[in-house]
């Protein structure tokens, strides 16, 4: 209905500018569930709710006792006693008539025990502070069922994340800093026939000072290259003479002094970047070269189906390189010479995606699949972001935790600094053997904090003695680590709510890249690592 | 003890500050030198602390949930604007049934009934329309401000509370400043404490320069989709004043917008640019910036957790700056931005201006406005000239505006100035009058 759709528009205005109308569609598809309404957990969901993630379940066995209404802004006092999942789902419901909100009374632990498969229905699924028993199983469980897994925890005042997804590819990685691609070293043969066009020493002023900084440095690029045995200019030194050369090529009035061209400053500042020879990517290099790309089956990704499509471009039409963007920075000129010299590089875009698309659709037949399978729009849009591609594999926590497989030397190396935030993490799986030992988490009563200090070394020294790390962690994290008594301050739990609630949205709408793969936030010192264990 | 909101509920069960009891009332190795573990820093925060929240929209409602959750029973809070549709994706105090109705009363009463005993005092105001006497009344502010200018304002009245005496500054006069920024997935959190550490001007240069674009490209070189709106903005609606004679375009009346979405189509077609579409020409006349809820948690989250390290001394505070970013991965940074020696805010040290005395008026103007360490946005000159205090250019008040304006033309001589003396700046950034000493040269 066009008023409902104009209201929800309105609504989102502010999120759809970053990541567009399809990747609120996305949003809307994905059902989340989410274990354990602690203040982290429910922090997470309202900020997937308030957005307007399609659906959410809760998933917890306990009761909801004063302490957890303290830090809860989605538990309130009169639900005390009441099952914890039932009471959050009420008030975070209330949030966003648009989702769905769903409970279920039981610990994840029963679901595993008879009913595994219960998992199978999400997109993801968030566990917020499992024991560490707990936390494994139901890593295997998504594993196999190639469920995307975030684990989240606030410990004291402690943040930690861990991703879990086999395979998480990324067209739309949006990158902060993206080099242009204007194929300045290489012009196409319509690029070239269009600054054929131009002829600056026989333009009037008002011509010569808007034409495009593209074009100038194309001219400029000739020459040069026709008086340098073709190579561009490779090193400092020549690119200082290539920009004099520009320089110099800046109208003068009748008294000799330069007159004010901008665009002739805008190709000089932008000697240094438009002069990088197109190149493609390692990260993209890797993509092609993968297995995924080399064996295209009927159960191909379509992502891997249009990597291997561009690969084919690449290596033949293309010349080496990727589709052309089609993008040109704003720069000083007049519209009709910007607008045309923007055509140019649509054009050519355009071009290109249909011979790539000419390539995906033999691939898909070649394995017996509808070329409808993968729409054109999808490999437009994929053309465009050729350059920023990402895959994103974030292991399993069995590997992670396995004696065998564990990242030996990202924990050595960071412990080179004992106050790292690899100390953190090791301090955490050092209180989840305290809490299998003694089925309590240390410190959580006064009169525990002392005695437990010394019961939480040994668990720490067991740990890295189980892995063979001689590495040492300082006596004032264990006492800290004590010192907490396990406690949720809001606070943290509402950075991580954040935190995590964006690296889910990232999974669900396929944009944007996804931490790889934990995240420790000390909220002591405000600073913050990513490890990749 | 307090007994304010809820539903008749109780302010107290078992348990409830159990989270918090355990950071006031154990000694730990990190926590900050004054901390002295007791059971007195939980009543110190629930019954004595008071924390002023400034703006109620995306930071200023997490801050608000996370100071109640976190102990703080008296909080005010200023937001001087009402709830539209388009902030319901993360200001989650208001709803669709809120919707024209001011911030500050929302989301004090949302607060007030969610957490019992937490008491949020409304203000439906401009920070402007409070003087000191208000502002000392509080133990510590928190800015979740959407503007530059706010918060340099907001600085300034924190430094015009400072007392110095024989040079020496009194800690007791200060007043911590925690102040937080987002923009779409980046955001800034950092703390200030006004006299002693960087404050929101030390560090104007780090602030990204905002883009407008030219005159002559709007009037007669449009190449992006931008470009035509802004014309439609800037040339056409004064030209054409479709809905009235003293109409000025609202950008938030959807028929504004919608007249100027055709015109900018117009506009584009003329010039064969594509990309013109409701939303981007909204955003261009609103300068909308793309706000999503998780940002705003993460900071807000941050300044949070400063605030309830300055109240209980449990942990040493941010120093004092820290920068987000969850693009790619999340990545935080953490520095120490540095006072700047002769920061016209917080350094007392003279402001010097020097210009020929055959410069202009105008050319004074322009420094202080284009000048990257003051960046004034209408500035007010005054001097006293012969004993007789002189208003030298005021662009705030039309009928001042129109009178003063020709003595921009005038050169600093024919405008009886002299060499070593005082000028007096009044400018929105500030709430205390800048004093420069001109040296005139030649």
């Amino acid at each position: 209905m066009a008023a409902t759709k104009t209201s929800k528009e309105q609504k989102y205005d502010r999120q759809l500018r970053l990541w567009g109308d399809h990747g609120q569609e996305a949003l809307e598809n994905a059902h989340i569930c989410l274990i354990n309404a602690t203040a982290t957990g429910t922090e997470i969901l309202k900020n997937l709710v308030l957005p307007g993630i399609g659906a959410f379940t809760i998933v917890d066995g306990h009761k909801v006792s004063g302490e957890d209404v303290g830090n809860n802004f989605f538990l309130s006092n009169n639900s005390i006693g009441k099952n914890r999942a039932q009471a959050a789902t009420e008030l975070l419901q209330e949030l966003n008539s648009d989702v769905s909100g769903n409970f279920v009374e039981e610990s994840p632990d029963k679901l595993l025990d008879g009913e595994p498969e219960f998992f199978h229905r999400f997109s993801l699924v968030i566990g917020v502070q499992l024991p560490e028993s707990t936390c494994l199983r139901l890593g295997v469980v998504l594993w196999n069922a190639s469920i995307p897994f975030l684990v989240c925890r606030t410990y004291g005042l402690t943040g930690y994340m861990r991703l879990v997804v086999r395979e998480h590819t990324v067209v739309e990685s949006h990158p902060d800093n993206a080099l242009e691609d204007l194929r300045l070293d290489q012009p196409f043969p319509e690029l070239k026939n269009h600054i054929e066009s131009y002829d600056l020493d026989s333009m009037e002023k008002k011509d010569h000072s808007h034409t495009p900084w593209i074009i100038v440095i194309a001219k400029y690029l000739e020459n040069w290259r026709s008086e340098h045995d073709s190579q561009l200019p490779k090193n400092y030194k020549e690119k200082e003479a290539f920009r004099e050369l520009i320089r110099q090529g800046i109208l003068k009035n009748e008294h000799g002094a330069p007159e004010d061209e901008e665009n002739f400053e805008e190709a000089i500042k932008n000697v240094n970047t438009a002069l990088n020879p197109t190149k493609i990517t390692s990260a993209v290099e890797d993509l092609f070269n993968g297995e995924q790309c080399n064996n295209i089956s009927a159960q191909t990704p379509s992502f891997w189906v249009m990597v291997r499509g561009v690969r084919e471009f690449v290596r033949n039409e293309g010349n080496g390189c990727l589709p052309v963007r089609g993008t040109i920075p704003d720069m000083i000129a007049d519209s009709h010479k910007f607008i045309n010299l923007q055509n140019v590089y649509r054009e050519k875009a355009m071009l290109d995606a249909t011979v790539v698309s000419k390539h995906v659709e033999s691939l898909l037949q070649s394995v017996g699949k509808p070329t409808e399978s993968i729409a054109e729009q999808e490999i437009k849009l994929f053309c465009k972001n050729a350059a920023f591609l990402r895959v994103v594999r974030c292991r399993s926590l069995a590997d992670e935790y396995s004696v065998e497989t564990f990242n030996r030397d990202e924990i050595t190396s960071c412990m080179d600094n004992p106050d790292s935030e690899m100390v953190l993490y090791l301090m955490l799986r050092s209180i989840d053997r305290f809490y299998q030992q003694h089925s309590r988490y240390p410190g959580v009563y006064n009169y525990q904090v002392e005695e437990d200090i010394s019961k939480l070394k040994v668990c720490v020294n067991s740990l890295l003695q189980e892995y063979g790390l001689s590495v040492s962690v300082k006596d004032d994290y264990i006492h800290e680590f004590c010192r907490c008594g396990a406690a949720e301050p809001h606070t943290v739990a509402a950075f991580l709510g954040g935190s995590a609630a964006q690296e889910v949205i990232k999974v669900i709408t396929h944009q944007f890249v996804p931490f790889n793969n934990t995240f420790i936030y000390n909220a002591m010192a405000q600073t913050s690592a990513t490890l990749q264990l | 003890m307090v007994v304010n909101g809820g539903s008749g509920d109780q302010c107290e069960w078992g348990g409830r500050w159990d989270h918090v009891k355990k950071f006031l009332e154990r000694p730990g190795p990190f926590t900050h030198p004054d901390f002295e573990p007791s059971t007195e820093s939980l009543q110190f925060l629930l019954e004595t602390c008071k924390i002023l929240v400034i703006g109620a929209g995306g930071l200023g409602c997490e801050l608000l949930k996370d100071l109640a959750l976190s102990g703080f029973r008296h909080l005010h809070v200023v937001d001087m604007d009402t709830i539209d549709v388009s902030n319901l994706n993360r200001q989650f105090l208001f709803r669709p049934k809120d919707v024209g109705r001011p911030k500050a009363d929302v989301a004090a009463d949302f607060i007030t009934s969610r957490v019992p005993g937490c008491c949020v005092v409304p203000h439906f105001k401009k920070i402007q329309d409070f003087d000191e006497t208000f502002y000392r009344q509080f133990h510590i502010i928190v800015c979740g401000l959407d503007s530059i200018v706010a918060r340099r304002w907001m600085n300034g009245m924190l430094m015009s509370l400072l007392v110095y005496e024989d040079g020496i500054l009194d800690p007791s006069s200060i007043i911590p400043l925690i102040d937080g920024g987002t923009e779409g997935f980046k955001g800034n959190a950092r703390v200030i404490l006004p006299g002693m550490t960087a404050c929101v001007d030390c560090t104007l240069e780090l602030y990204p320069p905002q883009i407008n674009f030219p005159m002559c490209t709007i009037a007669s070189m449009p190449r992006l989709p931008e470009h035509c709106v802004e014309y439609v903005r800037v040339l056409l609606w004064p030209k054409e004043k479709p809905f009235g004679e003293a109409v000025a375009l609202d950008g938030d009346d959807p028929e504004h917008i919608q007249w100027v979405f055709e015109k900018s189509l117009e506009r584009a077609a003329e010039y064969s640019i594509t990309g013109v579409t409701y939303r981007l020409t909204q955003g261009v006349v609103k300068r909308i910036i793309p706000a999503v809820a998780s940002t705003n948690a993460v900071i807000a989250a941050s300044c949070a957790t400063e605030v309830f390290k300055i109240a209980s001394s449990a942990y040493i505070p941010l120093n004092n700056y820290l920068v987000f970013n969850d693009v790619d991965g999340l990545y935080t940074y953490t520095f120490e931005a540095e006072r700047k020696e002769n920061c016209s805010a917080c350094s007392q040290v003279p402001q010097d201006l020097q210009f020929p005395s055959s410069a202009k008026l105008q050319e004074v103007l322009n420094y202080l406005t284009e000048s990257a360490s003051l960046q004034m946005k209408s500035p007010a000159i005054t001097a006293t000239i012969e004993g007789r205090n002189k208003t030298l250019y005021l662009q705030t008040v039309a009928s001042i505006e129109e009178r003063t304006r020709p003595n921009l033309s005038k050169t600093l001589k024919e405008l009886g100035l002299s060499d070593g003396q005082e000028l007096a700046v009044a400018d929105v950034t500030t709430p205390q009058t800048v004093l420069f000493k001109l040296h005139l040269t030649s």
